[in-house]
């Protein structure tokens, strides 16, 4: 018979990856609780960033998914950065009192 | 039937997909060009029928739930860019105030969504095993779970308003008391900018979680009845509010952090 249009991922692919995103999370609480001055916020958002991709490769399936899908992905991600960006370049560029 | 442009009737499927296993409707009635996608192995049960094939419909199905969170993405972006800017501005003011959320509820909360994302991804699982009660069940957890999240969520919002943490005129610092200080500048706004982005983001996130709460609450039914458990086109629905739940986790996967664990 035919294929399946979506693909099927395994039962321990998403176990593994739950564990990893609570493992992260308590990463990302204990993280915060040291004080590294600015390498606090790095470290945050690198924790969440890679949660929210272990998110989206694997339960969202966009690892098993068609290239389209990964260009509609990325284009979220990519469009994201450019506002935040220049947004940001923006108001960083002004001499505010800090 | 007409068919109406945008993903919903493609993957929605339920006025699109045949009922039962009717072959006469295999047959091409309309236009004899029909007769050259007429291959053996796509049977046009297993897809509504403006697709040619039930790949072709999952990938609609897909790159359309897809746009749409896209627009989200860039809705929740703009909101915490804003964030980011007030943050750097009111530097101090947003550290202190930040200590007033409680981390131990706001982690707890972070949990129970990644638990409902799990039992999403397993409830897609099931639908494209064709396994009915195993998918009802699923989606029942995720919905529990879902609620769970919301009255976590209420209960933080009662401590806050009875506090007059409530971004209105009635706003008062005097009552930090997870951070066990009193606020010590004279200017009470910053601290309210604080709530009022608080309330803002994790507001309209509480609301996307209603409407994904509200979309489960849809599917058990026509769940429970078979009708995402039905040929290969039949988890495509499933799939899609799968894609949805898990968004609004990933929202909160950024929201948690930045809310209640940036205060250095």
């Amino acid at each position: 018979m035919t294929e399946r249009p979506g693909h099927i991922v395994p039962l321990t692919t998403y176990l593994g990856v739950f564990a990893s995103l609570m493992v992260l999370l308590i990463a990302t609480i204990f993280a915060a609780r040291v004080d590294l001055g600015w390498l606090n916020a790095v470290i945050m958002i690198a924790i969440a960033g890679v949660k929210a991709l272990l998110v989206v490769l694997f339960f969202m399936h966009v690892k098993y998914g068609s290239r389209t899908t990964w260009v509609f992905a990325g284009a979220g991600l990519l469009w994201l950065m450019i506002l935040m960006g220049l947004t940001l370049t923006d108001y960083f560029s002004r001499p505010w009192p800090m | 039937m007409v068919s109406s442009p945008g993903f919903r009737v493609s993957s929605f499927g339920f006025s699109g997909m045949n009922r039962g296993c009717n072959m006469e409707s295999a047959l091409p009635h309309n236009s004899e060009h029909e007769t050259r996608n007429l291959k053996p192995e796509t049977l046009s049960h297993d897809h509504a029928h403006q697709f040619d094939d039930a790949f072709q419909q999952h990938e609609a199905a897909s790159l359309g739930m897809w746009m749409f969170l896209v627009t989200e993405i860039m809705f929740f972006g703009g909101a915490l860019t804003a964030y980011v800017v007030y943050r750097f501005y009111f530097g101090r003011a947003f550290i202190q105030t930040g200590k007033e959320l409680n981390v131990v509820l706001g982690g707890i909360n972070t949990g129970v969504l990644l638990c409902s994302s799990l039992s999403m991804a397993l409830a897609v699982n099931a639908a494209q095993l064709g396994r009915r009660k195993v998918l009802v069940g699923f989606l029942a957890i995720t919905i529990v779970l879902g609620c769970a999240f919301l009255s976590i969520k209420g209960y933080e919002y009662a401590h806050k308003v009875h506090d007059r943490h409530l971004p209105t005129p009635a706003f008062s610092v005097g009552h930090f008391h997870y951070a066990g200080f009193a606020y010590d500048a004279p200017d009470p706004n910053p601290p309210r900018m604080f709530f009022t982005f608080y309330f803002v983001l994790t507001g309209i996130h509480a609301l996307h979680m209603i409407v994904g709460v509200c979309l489960m609450l849809s599917l058990l039914r026509p769940a429970w009845r078979g009708k995402f458990t039905r040929g290969l086109s039949g988890a495509n629905f499933i799939e899609m509010a799968g894609l949805y739940w898990h968004f609004v986790d990933i929202v909160w996967i950024f929201l948690f952090p930045i809310l209640y664990l940036s205060h250095h």
